[in-house]
C-alpha cells in the first residue's frame, strides 16, 4: 500500500446481485487489470461508514456507483465532489438512507475527504435480484473504464499510457 | 372540528421504507399509524425445500445491520430440532460475534441516527460539522464491532463462517490478541458514550410497558434464556406461539405482534435492561448508575443511554471472552439431519428474534417462521406516538414532526427485517 500522502483509491460500489447496481463493481474489476500497481482498486458494498473509513487518508479517490436519476439507461455522469456535493436526485441505493452521497459529505464535515475526489455514476434501469447487467449499463461500464483509466493516469503522470487500454 | 395531520411520507434514519401518520382532532391525538410499505420479502417461503444447514446463510440476508442475529436464531432453532447443544469455547465464540454486532449496530444508531434528534440536527452530517470528535468516536466504535464480526464471521456484513453446530473455522488464540487491544480502546470509548449520551436532553415521558426479553439468569442475554416479561411471563422459545400472535393490518407489510388475548409489548434494549440489570458486568452497572439510570427505566427516549450501556457491556464481555478463550478441539459439533421441529429466540440489537423450523427426515425445511423485533414493536411504537405526542401539540408542525420521528427512532426500527409477509386473498369469481 502506498503512503497516505500519495495513496490513490478506486472504489466500485454496489450490490453484485442486483442487476445494474453491479455496474460500479464491474468497472473496478476491469480497472484492476490495467491500473498502476500503486493504485488500490477494490469493490465495496456502499455502506457509508465503511466507505468513510476507506476514504480516510487517501490523496485521491475515484468512486463509481449506479444511480437512478430518470435519465436514459447507460447515461454516464462525472462529478468532481472535491469542492461541491453530489447533486440531489441521483437516487443512489443505500441502507438507512446512508450511501455514497452521505459518505462524501460526512468525510467533508470530518475533514477526511481526499483532496481529489471524483464520482462516476452510471444510470441503471434494472435492479432486480439476480439480474445481469443490462446492455446499456454494460456499454456504460466499458466507457467509464476507458475514461477513468485515462483520468487516473493523467492525474498521476500526464502523458503516460495505462498498461492496458482494451478492457475485456 | 379542528383537524391537524402530521404526515411523514418517508421516515429518515431508519432501516427500510416506512412512514407515519398522526391525526389530531380537537387538540387530542385521534390516531397514530406507522406505515410500513417496504415490499414483502418472502424469506419464509424461500426457506421451504432448502436444506436445514442453509438456514443461517439464507436468513442472514434478511438484514445487513443484524445478520448475526438471524444466524444465531437460525442455528439455535435448528439445533433444538436436531437435539444438539453447543457448549464451551464454541458457545463463547457465539457470544463474542454477537458482541460485535451489538457494538456496530448500537454505535451506528446512537451516533448517526438517534443523536441528531437530541442535538437538533437534520442528520449526522450536520452534526459532524459541529461535533466532529463525537462522530469520529462513534465511527471508530462501530469499526471495533465490525472487526469482531469480520474476524469470527469472515466478513463484516453477512458473515459466512457461522454453521449449525458451531463455525466452519474457529480462530486461533493469537488472532484474538490484536482484537483485544482495539477493544480496550473501544471499552473506554463506550464508557465515554454512556456519559455523553446521559447529558442529552430527554423528554420526561414514561408508560407502564410490558417488557419482553430473554432472561438467562446468570448472563446478560445474547443467545440463550427464557422468554420473560416484567409481568411474570417465563416460557421457553417452543411456547412462543402459545402466548403471542401476529396479525396483518392494512397499513403495514409487516405483521403486528401482540399477546394472545390482547396487549402490546416492548422488546429491545429497554426490555433487556429492565429484566437483566443484575446480569450486566459491574462496570456497566456502575456506568448506568452514574448516568442516572435506575435499575428500571420506562422512558423510551433514554433508550439511547441504555444502548450505550449495552455497548459498554458488549466491549467488556468481548474482552472477558477473549481473555478466557481456549481453542476448541473442533470448530463445530457434527450434525445429522432428522425429522423434527425446532425453536430459537435470541436478542438482536433491536430485540427478540424468534425462529421456528419444521424439518423433514432428510433435513429439508418443511416450514419456517421468523418473527423479527420490529414486527413486535410496531404496536408499541404507535401507542407511544398516541400517548406522548399529545403533550407536544403546541409545537409548530416541523418540530412536532421531528418529535414524532424521534419517538419512532427510540426503537431503532429495522423495517427491512420486519416486512416479510403479505396476505393474498385470491378471488377467482
Amino acid at each position: 500500500m502506498s503512503n497516505s500522502v500519495s495513496r490513490q483509491i478506486v472504489l466500485g460500489i454496489g450490490n453484485p446481485e442486483r442487476g445494474d447496481d453491479a455496474a460500479g463493481r464491474k468497472v473496478a474489476r476491469l480497472l484492476l487489470q490495467m491500473a498502476p500497481d500503486n493504485v488500490e482498486v477494490t469493490e465495496h458494498d456502499g455502506e457509508a461508514t465503511a466507505l468513510l473509513a476507506r476514504l480516510d487518508g487517501a490523496a485521491a479517490a475515484y468512486l463509481i456507483d449506479a444511480c437512478q436519476s430518470g435519465a436514459p439507461a447507460g447515461t454516464v455522469y462525472r462529478f468532481d465532489v472535491s469542492a461541491a456535493a453530489l447533486p440531489q436526485g441521483l437516487g443512489g441505493l443505500s441502507t438507512h438512507g446512508f450511501g455514497l452521497a452521505e459518505a462524501v459529505e460526512l468525510a467533508r464535515a470530518l475533514g477526511k475527504l481526499p483532496a481529489r475526489c471524483i464520482v462516476y455514476a452510471i444510470e441503471g434501469e434494472c435492479f432486480d435480484l439476480g439480474a445481469p447487467l443490462t446492455p446499456p449499463a454494460s456499454a456504460a461500464v466499458a466507457k467509464v473504464v476507458q475514461r477513468l483509466g485515462s483520468e487516473i493516469i493523467d492525474d498521476m503522470e500526464p502523458g503516460r499510457k495505462p498498461r492496458c487500454t482494451n478492457p475485456t | 372540528m379542528a383537524r391537524r395531520t402530521i404526515k411523514v411520507d418517508y421516515l429518515a434514519r431508519v432501516e427500510g421504507e416506512g412512514g407515519l401518520k398522526v391525526v389530531v382532532r380537537d387538540g387530542k391525538v385521534a390516531s397514530a399509524e406507522l406505515n410500513i410499505f417496504e415490499p414483502p420479502r418472502f424469506f419464509e417461503a424461500f426457506l421451504r425445500g432448502r436444506a436445514f444447514n442453509e438456514a443461517p446463510d439464507i436468513t442472514a440476508r434478511i438484514c445487513g445491520i443484524c445478520p448475526v442475529a438471524y444466524q444465531m436464531s437460525a442455528v439455535h432453532a435448528m439445533e433444538n430440532a436436531l437435539g444438539i447443544t453447543v457448549t464451551g469455547s464454541l458457545r463463547d465464540l457465539r457470544r463474542l460475534i454477537y458482541c460485535g454486532e451489538w457494538i456496530e449496530s448500537h454505535a451506528l444508531h446512537i451516533y448517526m441516527l438517534h443523536a441528531p434528534d437530541f442535538l437538533g440536527y437534520e442528520g449526522a452530517i450536520d452534526m459532524a460539522r459541529d461535533h466532529g470528535d463525537v462522530v469520529r468516536r462513534g465511527l471508530s466504535l462501530k469499526q471495533a464491532g465490525n472487526e469482531i464480526v469480520t474476524l469470527l464471521g469472515g466478513r463484516e456484513i453477512h458473515p459466512i463462517n457461522v454453521r449449525i453446530g458451531g463455525f466452519y473455522r474457529a480462530p486461533r488464540k493469537r488472532e484474538l490478541a490484536p482484537l483485544a487491544e482495539k477493544l480496550k480502546w473501544a471499552r473506554d470509548a463506550a464508557l465515554e458514550t454512556v456519559r455523553w449520551s446521559s447529558s442529552l436532553d430527554f423528554p420526561e415521558r414514561e408508560r407502564d410497558y410490558t417488557f419482553v426479553a430473554l432472561r438467562h439468569g446468570k448472563e446478560y442475554p445474547f443467545n440463550e434464556g427464557r422468554i420473560s416479561s416484567n409481568r411474570g411471563l417465563d416460557i421457553a422459545a417452543a411456547e412462543y406461539d402459545d402466548h403471542f400472535e401476529e396479525t396483518h393490518v392494512e397499513r403495514s407489510t409487516a405483521l403486528h405482534s401482540r399477546f394472545k388475548g390482547g396487549g402490546t409489548y416492548l422488546t429491545g434494549p429497554l426490555a433487556r435492561y429492565n429484566l437483566n440489570f443484575d446480569c450486566l458486568s459491574p462496570l456497566a452497572q456502575d456506568a448506568a448508575r452514574e448516568a442516572g439510570l435506575e435499575r428500571n427505566c420506562s422512558n423510551p427516549y433514554r433508550s439511547i443511554v441504555v444502548r450505550a450501556v449495552e455497548v459498554l457491556y458488549a466491549c467488556d464481555e468481548a474482552l472477558r471472552i477473549i481473555s478466557a478463550y481456549e481453542e476448541p478441539d473442533r470448530p463445530a459439533v457434527p450434525v445429522e439431519p432428522c425429522a423434527g421441529s425446532g425453536y430459537g429466540a435470541t436478542e438482536a440489537p433491536r430485540g427478540l428474534l424468534y425462529h421456528h423450523y419444521r424439518l423433514e427426515s432428510d433435513g429439508l425445511i418443511a416450514q419456517a417462521r421468523i418473527v423479527p423485533p420490529t414486527s413486535q414493536n410496531q404496536a408499541s411504537i404507535e401507542e407511544d406516538l398516541a400517548s406522548y405526542i399529545g403533550d407536544f401539540l403546541d409545537l409548530p408542525d416541523d418540530e412536532l414532526r421531528h418529535r414524532c420521528e424521534q419517538t419512532v427512532r427510540n426503537y431503532d426500527p429495522c423495517i427491512s427485517c420486519s416486512a416479510h409477509f403479505l396476505r393474498l386473498d385470491l378471488d377467482r369469481g
